[in-house]
């Protein structure tokens, strides 16, 4: 009977405090004139060339999406998180598949395990270039090569590139703590398990740059916010 | 050395030669013809300087090499002849200087006036076509970068303060020739040409000397740090060609090739007109 009320109680204690944390989700929108799309053609290597069936690929450095909202765009807590966390046992994913990495832009943990794949059956390497954590450039010349990796300080972005082929490119946030988010094909983000308080919350997008703002959530609460991205200089 | 040996190596040296030729002959014939399929205009001409001075010289090679062979063979070393010193003679020495001499300035007048290749000179390093289809050429460790001129025909003005990660070529976008440049950063280009149209090939380097070349159009132009070279062309035949460095330039300079297309005029503006202008990049 004491296991059950003690068990009863647990139960209750963690529901308590998952209701109490809040959620910030919203859209990044995108205002102005969306520049072209880039195309890119893998010509300068066969085997690229020949798993595209010989067509261009859309570059991804800057999409905007057909709602007018803005894909890739890191969205993460840059201040006001307390407290440690732990990062996740399961590791995040880095394919490189059709001389492309997927996902283009993604978020880490500080001490999380980056599984490094090489899904096309030929020579790839990924050269990682950060600034506060150590570089690192791996070569994987065959086809279902995993390498894992590590970071170890906090870091927004880490870009990945494959010196084999200059078009590929990728980013990594690297965060002490789970709070962030990538958006979507919508333009979609959302952040979970947010403890009640006041955040500066950040939008990183590779081309556009940064955009901040602060939010203050209550426990349990369901925060809508947007980012609205413009384009710089266009005359 | 007994008389035997030295008739032996004299032996030698004929039997090599005769191998050396046919060897050389055989690697021709199993894999066809030294120089690869011809696609340029003015190709034609380098082509027939290259077979004429390759005849005349290749003739000249095989009797001088055979009589040097024959003869070491012939006067071998032997117990009954003695060797004996021969005094220098100013007479035999200036003769034997006035005639390959003659003879190398008979073979550059004969590729020059006969064969066009001063003509062909003057005109390649004379003035451009004046419509000539513009492509720029960068080279870096290790790659090309390409820019074409947009439909302004006019390439932007270009800054190495403003060279960044993101813009590799320092493009100032604020200069309007600029906005509609289209630029493709190192190893992400193609170079498409248009077909029996001149093309210019303006020719920079970012770090060393590179060269690019063209082995079908039978173009080489060095790229020098700090300087615009140029090399125009008119391309012949369609098809994909390989463009690849010929300066030594580094570790990766095995890496330095660049597709290469030549397509109808059409073709090429259609594709030039799909891709991204640099107001589109850099903002």
């Amino acid at each position: 009977m004491k296991k059950l009320i003690s068990f009863g109680l647990a139960i209750l204690l963690t529901t308590f405090s998952f209701s109490q944390n809040a959620t910030v989700k919203g859209v990044v929108k995108f205002v102005g004139e969306a520049p072209k799309p880039r195309l890119i053609s893998m010509k300068a290597d066969r085997q690229c060339d020949a798993i595209h069936g010989g067509k261009s690929v859309t570059a991804e450095d800057f999409v905007v999406n057909p709602n007018g909202t803005l894909k890739w765009v890191f969205v993460y807590v840059k201040e006001g998180v307390k407290g440690k966390y732990n990062p996740p046992s399961e590791p995040v994913v880095l394919d490189q598949q059709g001389c492309w990495y997927h996902p283009r832009v993604f978020g880490i943990m500080v001490g999380q395990k980056l599984e490094i794949r090489n899904s096309d059956p030929l020579l790839h390497n990924v050269h990682a270039t950060p600034k506060k954590n150590k570089p690192f450039n791996i070569g994987q010349p065959v086809k279902g090569m995993k390498t894992y990796q590590t970071f170890s300080t906090p870091e927004v972005m880490v870009p990945f590139k494959c010196d084999v082929h200059p078009w590929m490119s990728a980013y990594a946030g690297v965060l002490d703590h789970p709070f962030f988010s990538v958006s979507n094909d919508k333009g979609e983000f959302e952040i979970k398990n947010l403890p009640p308080g006041t955040y500066t919350i950040e939008a990183w997008h590779e081309k556009l740059g940064t955009l901040t703002q602060t939010v203050t959530v209550k426990p349990g609460e369901t925060k809508q916010i947007e980012f609205t991205f413009e384009r710089k200089g266009k005359k | 050395m007994s008389e035997k040996q030295s008739k032996f190596h004299g032996g030698l040296l004929i039997f090599f030669f005769l191998v050396g030729i046919i060897a050389t002959l055989w690697i021709v014939i199993r894999n066809g013809w030294w120089l690869p399929e011809l696609a340029s205009e003015h190709g034609a001409v380098i082509d027939r300087i290259f077979i004429t001075i390759l005849v005349i010289s290749g003739i000249l090679f095989i009797l001088s090499e055979f009589a040097l062979s024959f003869f070491v063979f012939k006067y071998a070393g032997s117990s009954e002849r003695k060797a004996f010193y021969l005094p220098g003679n100013t007479r035999k020495e200036i003769l034997w200087s006035i005639i390959p001499g003659t003879l190398v300035v008979v073979l550059l007048e004969v590729s020059a006036e006969f064969l066009g290749g001063a003509s062909l000179w003057g005109k390649l390093h004379g003035e451009v076509p004046k419509d000539a289809f513009l492509v720029e050429i960068t080279g870096e460790q290790f790659a090309w970068n390409l820019r074409y001129p947009g439909p302004d025909g006019k390439f932007g003005r270009t800054d190495p303060k403003l060279i960044s990660p993101d813009n590799p070529l320092g493009i100032d976008i604020s200069d309007e020739n600029a906005e509609d440049d289209i630029v493709f950063p190192a190893g992400q280009g193609i170079m498409y040409l248009p077909l029996d149209k001149p093309v210019v090939m303006l020719i920079r380097s970012k770090d060393v000397l590179h060269s690019p070349f063209l082995p079908n159009f039978r173009v080489k132009q060095d790229a020098v740090p700090g300087m615009t070279t140029r090399a125009w062309f008119v391309p012949k035949k369609a098809g994909e060609y390989e463009l690849a460095c010929a300066e030594l330039c580094g570790l990766g300079h095995y890496r330095m090739k660049l597709p290469v297309i030549v397509a109808p005029e059409e073709e090429v503006k259609e594709w030039l007109s799909q891709q991204t202008p640099a107001v589109d990049l850099y903002y």
